[in-house]
């Protein structure tokens, strides 16, 4: 077994902002991919042109989320911003709901 | 090694049809893809689906997988008999597709291990290899609350396919130690450099990126960096307002309750979720009011105290 220390770690937080050539070689696409996850509205940066586009460091979890649902499931680009969405809300209800089991098993007591 | 019941894993008959195999398979990779299913098993079996679709969907694969038919059972101690796969034109190993990093030694004790270097630990169905670098790893890293608030250290193990002196290729665990900073949310990645898989020939090693996921907490739900907590108050405490201790993560604080609060009124601890050095999240406090059970004659005096001195309909937004 090897073992190594202290390995170097990107965080990927929503302050880091990333270039469009950045982020293609982080997700190792192609600029083309990036350019229509944007026109789905799956990826929104700042600037308008893609020169200037500025992308957070968590929509790069979209783009891998993108690309293995493509793969793995054959979803089409409509598809995966539906899904992505739909996965977002449904997050957002299970927090309410494990909040709101909290609240009803305090009524045991 | 455990013989493993591919009709089974996709849950249908040993005289399913072509199509029925491809329906059986689609319909179960939606249901358990890792990105969908948030299950701690959801991966395992995205894998085991994989595998059984892999092997029954390839009309030789299936003819020969079904020689061992009925006389097996899954889990049973298995040992391939030597040269059973000599009449079928897959002899000599090799996958179709080359998602097939994550196969069984049962799968590949039957046909055949991975020719190219590059593997990867999970369910990434994608194998695009440019310049023959090794691939990209995806890894979920498991860690509490009190982890994410404090920053921690974590060792991992994954399974890595590396070359050796030999050129053969070999499955090894492999242990990283790394450093969380503070603050890290639900499902943020982390990219650790040069960690994925080793690249073919003169290519560099991919990356492995690590997904962060909460344990459950008893008391707290996260909400990216803001805390939830539904915090239980006493009537009095309710309608009098005052001072209650709060938990959060960073220990206890004090909480003031303004007078006539009601369950589900929510109130804000500034600053006490996880934070990084740039952005700092809230606690945030749900009431919810508990009505003591009351017991002995002078507990129930007093509740028939307040009804006396106190009018009050709790239903009147009902109209009744």
């Amino acid at each position: 077994m090897t073992m190594k220390t202290d390995i170097q770690c990107t965080v990927f937080d929503e302050n880091d902002e990333y270039s469009l050539k950045e982020l293609c070689s982080t997700c190792r696409v192609h600029t083309q991919f990036i350019q229509d996850l944007i026109d789905e509205g799956i990826l929104s940066p700042r600037g308008t042109q893609p020169q200037e586009y500025r992308f957070t460091a968590v929509e790069i979890r979209r783009i891998q989320i993108s690309i293995r649902l493509q793969s793995d499931l054959r979803i089409n680009l409509p598809g995966t911003a539906l899904a992505l969405d739909l996965l977002e809300q449904i997050e957002e209800l299970k927090r309410s709901k494990q909040q709101l089991e909290r609240l009803y098993a305090l009524k045991k007591y | 090694m455990e013989f493993k019941d591919y009709y089974t894993t996709l849950d249908i008959d040993r005289s399913a049809t072509q199509n029925e195999i491809k329906r059986a398979y689609r319909k179960l990779a939606r249901k358990f893809h890792p990105d969908v299913n948030k299950d701690a098993d959801a991966e395992q079996r995205f894998k085991e689906i994989g595998e059984a679709y892999e092997v029954l969907q390839d009309a030789e694969k299936r003819k020969a997988y079904d020689k061992f038919g009925k006389d097996w059972e899954a889990g049973q101690e298995f040992k391939p008999p030597p040269d059973w796969d000599k009449d079928f034109a897959f002899h000599g190993g090799g996958y179709t597709e080359n998602n097939a990093a994550d196969f069984s030694d049962f799968f590949e004790s039957l046909f055949g291990a991975r020719k190219n270097g590059a593997g990867a630990d999970s369910y990434t169905g994608y194998g695009q290899n440019y310049r023959g670098s090794g691939q990209d790893l995806h890894a979920k890293v498991v860690i509490s609350l009190e982890d994410s608030y404090a920053g921690t250290k974590q060792s991992i193990t994954l399974q890595r396919q590396s070359m050796n002196e030999a050129g053969q290729l070999i499955t090894q665990p492999h242990t990283l130690q790394i450093t969380l900073p503070k603050g890290v949310t639900e499902g943020q990645q982390i990219r650790l450099a040069g960690q994925g898989a080793e690249g073919i020939g003169e290519g560099s090693s991919g990356d492995l990126f690590l997904e962060i996921a909460f344990r459950k907490h008893p008391h707290f739900t996260p909400s990216k960096r803001d805390i939830l907590l539904t915090l239980p108050i006493s009537p009095w405490e309710a309608a009098l307002g005052g001072t209650v201790p709060v938990p959060t993560l960073g220990g206890k604080v004090k909480l003031s309750i303004p007078a006539g609060s009601q369950t589900g009124r929510k109130l804000r601890l500034k600053g006490r979720g996880l934070a990084t050095a740039a952005n700092k999240g809230d606690q945030y406090v749900t009431l919810a009011i508990m009505v003591p059970v009351a017991q002995t004659d002078a507990e129930k005096e007093l509740f028939r105290n307040m009804e006396k001195s106190m009018p009050f309909n709790p239903r009147s937004n009902l109209g009744v």
